[in-house]
């Protein structure tokens, strides 16, 4: 899929499915939600594909970190959309995956902005 | 279960889709988008769905087995669109699959495995290292005397056993249901330096082995145990008639155990002291002069053969020395001490089919072999016609972006298809074409038992190697299109993909190479196969019966004593010509065309020479048809008394007698163990026949009277003339002499099936061989139209354009075979120099004509060229029958 825009940045390898399972922690959403959730709270800057959002809540799914069910949105009782849930296991899950992820961000800023960190 | 659950998922996912870009659509006409627009502004932003849908599918994880099987039905699909493709294809893989696993088969059972006794890699045989003459090498494979056996066991020091064996036909039963069994004569340590476990009872061992046990104890192997004892524990301690003599059976043999000699199972076998029970009189077992031991041993640790080798070298001059036969003169005395033995690999035990079929084997294996590989040309020949009439499917999926792993899994699982119906096809083959082949070189009197259990690896390896070289190389080629210019290649179709082109005409240069390869060695072992067949001997074959009396049985059992052969020879012979249909009879010492021969060594006036001897009763050339030039036939007054006469042949003037007249010269014969010196007066010439072998030329020969034989007897087979049909002249001559000599014990042959039966080898050769060569000449044509057809097609439209520019039938017709024809010639040169290179290696194998036959090699060549021109001239003459205005609007 051809890239649009330069100030958008491809999102790091892994971290995608971190970021729906923290999503997810605010209560049930789906898929489309998800997405928009993450480009508006980054705005703008980080753009999810379709291409591998649908893959990730696939896999996490078959993970048994997510849990789906097919309700209607509150708004409109007619039209049903696949809104996915975090399990106990996809909180466990977050957990590890947070805390690796600081310990990776320290890291890299300790290797990046030596002064700052001293 | 499975496709329920796959089905609703696949719903589940579509609807999720759908719902999120509905969703989107509706967003982006809330931000003012007209619903058109924002329909389309959803779409860009989600992308391509289809290629979601495939990666969610591929995250679900049974996508992989789910297209192999997808694959698999498309591979059907186009078999089924194309049946003459899939006839070809499959059944030119499963032939040569087929005949690669069957000749492997019978190849790894006579002469790769291993015997099935523990570490067959520590056995060694013992022989002569220098034995020629002297009655060495006169049976299946025997290299020791048993005085010269004795002596070895009793000295040796490289082995930490050795044992001996004698191969034999033993009379099993009593009366009417007695029958010939495969026999054994064995050491007392055979069984146990082999290591064999008895199945039931015990083995033969040591104490069973010594002088004087006279008939003692035997054991039976698995099969005869199952087959004629039905398996019973109860014949433990029960007997057995051997040559009408009882013997104690102690056990039976394991049933993967058949004996040492590859291809004839043993039956029952008897400790080797027993022999001098069963033959009263001049017992092989004394002799000093009798070769029929087999001895092999078990090397001790760290011995190899070399240095056994050697240290047997240093034993010999005193075990030769100790064991001297007598009855020799000096200088055969001293020939004989001068044998040395020496240690050769036996794991694979001994095998005469081993030194008979041995070139014939890895010859099939070759021309087998490369019948695999032009069916495999011919397969990926066709695989590539195929795939490039694809070619613009391929190019598009390429350009939609399709992988080239996922295009070249489809075009795999096709020829996998091919590949796996042709090993199915293959494995039946194998199993029915090694067993056809063993019932074709088992003739009525020697059956071949090979143990023939498929062997997997063999089938497996060919197999793969089909797959590999008929799937993979033309599907990585095809797969290789160049999206782009695929697609305007095949728009403009014209003459484009020069590159992929000329691998294809390679593939057919090679497939006319390799056939031009095979069918000349088809045509030469079938005319070296009819120059043997309607060679003249120089006697007759047709419609003479050989009738062989067990004369031992007959004198060990006191029917007769030796003194009174002679007269019994003539007894025999008179009853014979009384019966109506016979036309004559005879008896000789010498079987005709068998192999064997009988040497001896003469003086006539100061020269020394020797020449084969035979002993013939009266009429014997006349019952043979042989004709005497001058002199005269032996007669009724030839008899013990009168002074003794000769006749000799042709070759035996050339090379003795400088081609003047011998007649009235006397013979004196050399002295030999039980033959003493005697001097013939030559009294007839007769014309040359061949001897031992239709392939050697004929040696100077002298025949005996039989009634003049310096010793006792002789005997052997009765010859009868006849033209009646030889079942009843059979049933006669049995129902005659049975009433006259009912304990005689009668086996009848058929002399020209003898004849025929010995040339088994060669008329494998020449079926299998013509066989394959038809086969490949089939697929190479195959191959070539092909080829042609699909140049023409490629070129249809470079045609039209010529054809409308004005050339006419003939010029197209000329542009295409001159195409057609460099391949040909190409494939034919090269085919020459290679045929004229292997030839070579079949040389021993053919009779008659030289392995470069120029005659069959033009033969071949001009075969080949006219079938080839035939297959492109087809396809030529549609291309130049091809209509402009059509070629040209196909765009």
């Amino acid at each position: 899929m051809p890239k649009e825009s330069s100030g958008r940045i491809e999102l790091l390898q892994g971290t995608l499915d971190m970021l729906i399972l923290r999503t997810l922690l605010f209560g049930p959403a789906h898929g489309h939600q998800i997405a928009k959730h993450i480009q508006r709270t980054t705005d703008d800057l980080l753009q999810v594909e379709h291409g591998s959002l649908y893959p990730a809540l696939h896999r996490l799914e078959r993970k048994g970190w997510l849990a789906a069910k097919w309700e209607p949105a509150s708004k409109d009782q007619k039209r049903e959309y696949k809104y996915y849930r975090l399990t106990a296991a996809g909180k466990k899950q977050l957990a590890a995956e947070e805390s690796k992820w600081k310990q990776m961000a320290s890291a890299i800023a300790r290797v990046m902005w030596p002064a700052e960190e001293g | 279960m499975f496709w329920r659950l796959r089905e609703q998922r696949e719903q589940d996912l579509e609807r999720e889709l759908r719902s999120d870009l509905e969703l989107e659509a509706a967003e982006q006409q809330e931000a003012g988008l007209s619903s058109e627009e924002a329909r389309y502004a959803a779409q860009r932003t989600f992308g391509n769905s289809t290629l979601v849908k495939e990666e969610v599918r591929e995250m679900w994880g049974w996508t992989s087995l789910e297209r192999f099987w997808q694959d698999l039905r498309y591979g059907v699909r186009q078999l089924r669109l194309s049946p003459v493709f899939a006839v070809v294809a499959i059944s030119s893989l499963a032939l040569g699959i087929g005949a690669n696993t069957a000749i492997f088969q019978l190849l790894d059972a006579v002469r790769l495995r291993s015997l099935p006794v523990p570490n067959p890699q520590e056995l060694a045989e013992v022989r002569v290292a220098n034995g020629d003459g002297m009655g060495i090498n006169t049976g299946d494979n025997p290299q020791m005397t048993n005085p010269l056996w004795e002596a070895f066991r009793d000295s040796q020091q490289v082995f930490s056993g050795a044992f001996a064996w004698g191969t034999d036909t033993f009379r099993l039963g009593k009366g009417p249901g007695a029958h010939n069994v495969h026999g054994l004569w064995v050491s007392g340590s055979f069984f146990p330096v082999l290591g064999i476990p008895p199945a039931r009872g015990r083995l033969l061992d040591s104490q069973d082995d010594h002088h004087g046990c006279g008939p003692s104890v035997a054991v039976i192997s698995y099969g005869l145990w199952q087959s004629e004892f039905g398996g019973l524990d109860s014949v433990i301690g029960g007997n057995v008639t051997v040559q009408n003599r009882s013997f104690e059976v102690i056990g039976v043999a394991p049933p993967g155990f058949v004996g040492l000699n590859v291809g004839t199972n043993f039956d029952v076998a008897l400790p080797i002291c027993s022999l001098a029970a069963l033959q009263s009189t001049n017992a092989s077992f004394d002799r000093r002069d009798v070769w029929w031991l087999t001895v092999m041993g078990r090397l001790k640790r760290g011995w190899t053969l070399e240095r056994a080798s050697a240290y047997l070298n240093t034993i010999s001059p005193g075990l030769f020395d100790a064991t001297a036969p007598t009855g020799y003169q000096t200088s055969e005395l001293e020939q004989y001490r001068k044998f040395r033995l020496a240690a050769y690999p036996a794991g694979k035990g001994v095998s005469p089919l081993r030194q008979t079929f041995d070139t014939s084997l890895w010859l099939l294996l070759g021309i087998t072999g490369l019948v695999l590989l032009i069916a495999c040309v011919n397969l990926a020949n066709l695989m590539l016609a195929r795939a490039s009439t694809r070619q613009r499917e391929i190019a598009v999926r390429l350009a939609l972006g399709a992988s080239r792993r996922r295009l070249i899994q489809q075009l795999i699982s096709e020829s996998l298809l091919i590949a796996l119906a042709g090993a199915l096809l293959g494995l039946y083959l194998a199993r029915v074409l090694s067993r056809a082949i063993v019932w074709f070189v088992s003739t009525g009197s020697n059956v071949l038992q090979l143990d023939l259990s498929l062997d997997w690896r063999v089938l497996m390896f060919t197999a793969s190697a089909a797959v590999l070289t008929c799937g993979l190389v033309p599907a990585l080629r095809s797969s290789q299109a160049e999206p782009g210019a695929a697609m305007k290649a095949g728009a403009r179709g014209t003459t484009a993909g020069q590159e992929r082109f000329s691998f294809q005409r390679w593939l057919v240069v090679s497939q006319i190479t390799i056939s031009l390869v095979l069918l000349f060695s088809a045509l030469l072992f079938v005319r070296s196969f009819r120059n043997l067949m309607t060679l003249n001997p120089g006697f007759r074959e047709r419609g003479i019966l050989l009738a062989q009396i067990d004369i031992h049985n007959f004198l060990n059992n006191g029917h007769i004593s030796p003194t009174r052969l002679k007269p019994l020879q003539r007894e025999l012979l008179d009853e014979i010509r009384e019966i109506p249909e016979v036309e004559s009879a005879a008896m000789s010492t010498h079987v005709p065309l068998d192999g064997s021969s009988w040497t001896l060594g003469f003086h006539l006036n100061d020269v020394r020479g020797s020449s084969k001897f035979t002993w013939v009763s009266t009429q014997y050339f006349e019952t043979m048809q042989v004709p005497v030039l001058s002199g005269r036939d032996f007669n009724g007054r030839d008899t013990e008394s009168a002074p003794r006469v000769a006749v000799v042949n042709e070759t035996f003037i050339r090379q003795y007698c400088g081609g003047k007249n011998p007649i009235g010269k006397t013979i004196r014969s050399i002295a030999e163990p039980n033959y003493p010196a005697a001097t013939y007066q030559i009294v007839g010439i007769v014309r040359d026949a061949k001897y031992a072998n239709l392939r050697d030329a004929t040696p100077p020969e002298v025949f005996g009277a039989a009634q003049q034989y310096p010793a006792e007897g002789p005997w052997g087979p009765i010859f009868i003339r006849s033209s009646a049909p030889m079942s009843s002249l059979i049933s006669t001559v049995k129902d005659r002499l049975g009433r006259q000599y009912p304990a005689m014990q009668i086996d009848f042959h058929v002399f020209q099936t003898q004849i025929r039966d010995r040339f088994v080898i060669e008329r494998l050769m020449a079926a299998l061989s013509g066989f394959f060569g038809l086969l490949a000449t089939v697929l190479a044509t195959i191959g070539l139209y092909g080829v042609i057809s699909y140049v023409v097609i490629r070129r249809r439209t470079e045609i039209g354009i010529r054809a409308a520019l004005g050339a006419n039938p003939g010029q197209i017709l000329g542009m295409v075979m001159n195409e057609a024809g460099l391949l040909l010639l190409v494939g034919l040169v090269i085919g020459i120099a290679l045929s004229l290179a292997i030839g070579r290696t079949a040389s021993s194998l053919l009779f008659g004509l030289k392995p470069y036959d120029p005659l069959t090699l033009a033969t071949s060549v001009g075969l080949l060229g006219a079938i080839g021109a035939v297959a492109s001239f087809l396809p030529a003459r549609r291309a130049s029958k091809v209509d402009p205005m059509v070629a040209l609007r196909y765009e």
